[in-house]
Order: structure tokens, then sequence, then C-alpha cells
């Protein structure tokens, strides 16, 4: 049986993994190479590394940094932030990753979904949407691009079928209202985008226990869920969420 | 000497990566139908489209595998290199494959047994029905988990190692004697997948 992903989330910046504490401090949590290890290790399903200020300068540090992670990666490694041209995902993918994350570039310009499927494969190309709803309902949740500052007047659900006509090989939703909240993703708004689309939809944003991982794979519809902080607060790998998961019924990849 | 075949499908790297983890120094990554020729072991990696497979005809590898085979040299073909084993994919269907095993690899459809089922089938799925005769899946069992990202798949036959199930069953491994394939990537497919890679490095 085809079983449900946890993704584990790494956020990067200047080369070294951060991560926010109450949404605006940012301390240093590590180096992304050995993360990725330990995530994988500790029974990650897939490894997604964010660059989550994707400066020209740091574009250098970022593809060592990927190199050095996929060098021992044996899981899917997901690359993400800054890719902008095919041939930004090349050098990417040259570095070892087996699939790219785009998110402002393909509004910009939703051939690239098209043309980084040519060279590379459907499956290697992620497009990742920044939805937000307030008191809308799902269906009129609108896509943000710019790391959530900027709106863009689309609707998610029609955004993700146009992405998956393009050639998208998975959607990776995050709702904006929801993340950091901790108070559990946004099942509605997951559910009315994995309806719409054939592809796998990948939940982020609002993780704060297991609970809210059953449903989402669950209410959600969603075939993977993204977790960064949550192993930071009271879980403490992919391995034990797993184990929690599994007595609720949802199919996961045990052992790992 | 281990020939990975190299015909511009998606991306080698992770492929030869596992291949370099598992201390295989003796390694072409190469599109020579005389390097193919001369090689031990021949590993065709793939991901992506089956017309991409056209360049093998189009390059000579395709003899060269035909002849490699014959003379017992072990080939191991990773998704898309495994459905090119066959005789075809409905997803190129000017494109012919080895042929080595009967019938044609299909799409999954997009209902099954009432409900929509997704497509491509992406995520971990379980390896059911080993053939314990198996050499490349030695040591794996029954329910272990591995790698799937594809929307084509291979029928079950005799020749079929393990099977999968999603959208009814299809064969996730495939061998006769000294040719196999896998339709999961052991690249990605951690400690079970290295397991995988390193039975064919051993044969």
């Amino acid at each position: 049986m085809l079983t449900k992903r946890i993704i584990a989330c790494l956020d990067v910046r200047g080369g070294r993994v951060v991560k926010g504490v109450q949404f605006v401090d940012i301390i240093d949590a590590g180096d992304p190479a050995e993360l990725a290890h330990r995530h994988a290790a500790a029974g990650a399903d897939e490894v997604v590394l964010l660059d989550i200020t994707a400066t020209h300068e740091g574009r250098g540090t970022l593809l060592e940094t990927v190199r050095r992670a996929a060098a021992k990666l044996f899981v899917p490694f997901t690359v993400g932030g800054g890719v902008r041209t095919a041939e930004d995902a090349e050098a990417v993918f040259t570095a070892g990753a087996d699939k790219v994350s785009i998110n402002s570039a393909a509004i910009a310009r939703p051939e690239l979904i098209g043309e980084i499927g040519a060279s590379f494969g459907a499956q290697a190309v992620i497009v990742a949407i920044d939805a937000r709803r307030g008191e809308r309902g799902a269906e009129d949740a609108e896509v943000y691009i710019s790391g959530g500052r900027k709106p863009t007047g689309r609707r998610v659900v029609e955004w993700a079928r146009e992405a998956e006509a393009r050639g998208a090989g998975e959607i990776l939703l995050t709702s904006m209202d929801a993340d950091g909240m901790r108070t559990g993703f946004d099942c509605e708004l997951t559910a009315a985008v994995s309806e719409a689309v054939q592809i796998p939809v990948i939940a982020s944003g609002g993780a704060g226990s297991a609970q809210h991982f059953v449903d989402v794979f669950g209410r959600g519809k969603a075939d993977a869920a993204l977790a960064a902080s949550i192993f930071h607060f009271g879980v403490t790998d992919s391995r034990e969420l797993k184990a929690q998961l599994a007595q609720s019924g949802v199919s996961v990849r045990l052992p790992c | 000497m281990i020939a990975v075949i190299d015909y511009k499908a998606g991306n080698l790297t992770s492929v030869v990566k596992a291949l370099k983890f598992l201390d295989v120094h003796d390694m072409v990554v190469t599109q020579s139908p005389e390097e193919v020729l001369r090689a031990e072991k021949i590993v065709l990696p793939g991901v992506g489209h089956f017309q991409a497979t056209q360049l093998l005809k189009d390059l000579g590898l395709t003899e060269a595998v035909r002849e490699s085979i014959a003379k017992g040299t072990p080939f191991l073909g990773i998704c898309v290199g495994l459905q090119w084993l066959y005789e075809g994919s409905t997803e190129a269907p000017e494109t012919e494959g080895l042929g080595h095993f009967a019938s044609q690899c299909e799409r999954f459809p997009a209902v099954y047994q009432g409900a929509d089922l997704k497509s491509p089938h992406v995520g971990w799925n379980s390896l059911e029905q080993i053939r314990p005769d198996s050499r490349l899946l030695r040591g794996v069992a029954n329910g272990a988990f591995v790698y799937f990202t594809h929307s084509w798949r291979a029928p079950v036959s005799a020749d079929t190692a393990a099977v999968t199930n999603y959208g009814g069953a299809f064969t996730s491994a495939v061998e006769r004697g000294n040719v196999m394939g896998v339709q999961f990537h052991p690249e990605k497919s951690a400690e079970v997948g290295l397991r995988v890679l390193r039975n064919f490095v051993e044969l």
C-alpha cells in the first residue's frame, strides 16, 4: 500500500539551517548537510532544503550545501528557493537534488514548469503555492508570492490546476494562515486542492501535534506532509511521529 | 567494470553516487557501445519519458546491450530502464523497447475499483510476493518499502520478481537469469535500496 509521506524541511539562510522562534528571532540550528542526514536516519521519507533568502551571492553557498547534503543522502531530496530558470534548476540537479521546488518564478513565467520537466521529467518539478484565505472559503484562497509578501489575485485551486496541466509533478501547498500557529493544517484548503488535481499534494503549515497529521491525511486528503518545527515541540523525530500515526491507522513507512 | 548508460534521461548523479557509496570505483558513465560490450555489468538508470530510450537505438546501444546480455553480462534497468526491457510502452508507442520481456507497459488507470487513482504513483510502497530465488532481492523482506515515482508500469508475468499494489498489482522487480529491472529507485530507497544495489554489484 502506498504510504503517506513525512517530509522533513530545512530552512537555510547563508548556508546554515535556521529556525524562527516566536516567528521573529532567527536562531542557528546547524549545518544543513548534517541535519539532512540526521533527518533521513531518523525516519524522514524525504528531505527538503529551502533557501529562504536565496540571495544571489548565496547561490554558490547553496550549491555547495546541496552537494554536501546529497553526497550520502539516499532518500528523495528536494531543493527550493531562488530557482528562476531552467539553468538554475540544472545546477541544483547537478549538485545532487532529485526535485526542485519553484514558487514565485512559476507564477512570473509558468512556462518554466514545462521547461524543467522537459529535461528532468515532471516528477522532478514541485510547484510550491503559498496560500492565504483569511475568512474566505477554501475555493477563494489566494496565491501569494515573494515569500508571502505579494498577493497575486490568483485563486489557489485554479493555479494548482494550471500547474498540473503545465507538467508539475507535485504541489507543495503552504497555508499562510496556519503557518507557525501550531493549531493544525488547513485541511479544508488541502482537500480542495487535492480534489482538484491528480498529482500528489504535500501539505505544509500549522503542524503542532501528531493528530494534526492524522487530520490532514484523512480529512485533508494530503499525500504527504511537511514538518519542520514540530520536531522541536514534543515530537522528537519522524520515526516517533510515524509510530503515533500508525497507531491512529495511517499507513506509513515503518520500520524506517 | 560497471557501465552506467547515459542516454540523457533525467539525472544520473544519484545512481552513480549510490554506487560510489557502495565502494564501486571501477565505473564508467558512457554512451559508447564498445564500452558497454566491454563492461562486466551494465546499469540503465532512467526517470522521465519512455521516448528518451529512442536514443539507445540511435546510438547503437540497444544492439550492444542485446549482445552483452546474450553473453551473460548482468544487466540492471531502473524505472524507465525496467520498462525498456519490455516490448514498448503506450507512453511512446513509436519507440521500441528491447523486447526481452513480453508485453507492453501501460499507464495506471484513472479509476480503480470505483475510486479515482492519482497518477503519478509517488512515494514509498511495499514489495510483495518476492520470488525466493531472486538474486537481486536477496535479503529483502516481503513488505519492505521502496520509493517510486512513475505513471506507467509493467504487467505481472512469470518473470516478475516482486509486485507492488497500486491500481492493482504491477511488476516492481523483474528478473530472468542475468537480466533484471526495478520500477522503484533503489538509489532513493534508503537501506533497502542500497541492499538491492549491493546485491547487483556483488553478482
